[in-house]
């Protein structure tokens, strides 16, 4: 087993990718929900800055998946195949998103910001990802799945 | 009220994308936080322990932050109870639609998956609508 492929290294990149991820929320005041709910606001005091976070990051992976693909294609080890599983637009995918989009907008919060946030301390971020996690377990056992 | 950032939320956005790089290029997975974070409520596999690491380096950015000596502004204005229930629907619908803000908004917008551009467009609408809502309404 190569060392790229030891479940170590592996640890540690998804480790890594965890930590660039909260930095970049934070360097983006994505952790903010204030900030947030200002570019929800379209028609109020609107802060368009999330348009640009996101832009920044679909330009950045949109790039680097584009090399990491011309590599694979001439390297039959780092083949990476992430074309969706399930590629059906169905009702749970409108729903579910629909759902999750009113949460987001009653608190401003999102799972990745709200995970961040917990070392702040604060009650209401404790209370939020307490919640979600409840949501999680709810999902599971309103649908039985593994 | 908060103020257009260009060149933070830009810097954020690259940071970002870089760390969905290194979870796609080397471990093949998609930086998707809902669906990272719930699959840990499994029986433990060896498949939790990347998910784990993701997880504690995402709640340690903060600590690392402060140590930098930077600071993180917080204005979280939901009172207790709204905030229970945006979680339970975050985490209700992110399961049911199979992805957040993260999975579906930045890593499926980038592989240009059609589902998740449904996704994001309908959340994107639900969050706008219950904002006017919100603040405009009642």
């Amino acid at each position: 087993m190569s060392f790229k492929k030891s479940s170590a290294f592996l640890i540690f990149t998804a480790f890594l990718s965890g930590l660039l991820f909260g930095l970049g929320l934070i360097v983006a005041q994505m952790t903010n929900p204030a900030k947030v709910l200002g570019f929800l606001d379209v028609l109020g005091d609107w802060d368009p800055s999330l348009a640009f976070v996101m832009a920044g990051a679909l330009v950045t992976l949109s790039m680097t998946q584009f090399f990491i693909k011309r590599i694979a294609e001439n390297n039959v080890e780092t083949v990476v195949n992430l074309s969706p599983v399930k590629a059906k637009i169905d009702a749970k995918l409108i729903i579910g998103s629909a759902v999750f989009g009113i949460g987001w907008g009653l608190s401003g919060l999102c799972p990745g910001p709200a995970l961040v946030s917990l070392t702040s301390g604060l009650m209401g971020s404790f209370i939020f990802v307490s919640s979600m996690l409840l949501g999680f377990i709810a999902f599971k056992f309103i649908h039985h799945s593994k | 009220m908060t103020y257009l950032t260009v060149l933070s939320s830009l810097c954020g956005g690259v940071l970002i994308g870089l760390a969905a790089t290194i979870l796609f290029y080397f471990n093949h997975r998609v930086a998707g936080i809902s669906g990272i974070v719930a699959g840990l409520f499994k029986p433990w596999q060896y498949d939790s322990l990347w998910r784990l690491a993701f997880l504690i380096g995402l709640i340690m950015s903060a600590s690392l932050w402060y140590l930098m000596g930077g600071f993180i502004h917080i204005k979280l204005d939901a009172s207790y109870s709204l905030l229970a229930i945006s979680g339970l629907l975050v985490g209700y619908g992110t399961r049911l639609g199979n992805g957040c803000t993260s999975g579906h908004g930045i890593c499926g917008l980038a592989r240009l998956s059609p589902r998740s551009m449904v996704a994001t467009a309908c959340f994107m609408v639900t969050a706008g609508i219950t904002v006017y809502w919100v603040r405009h309404v009642i």
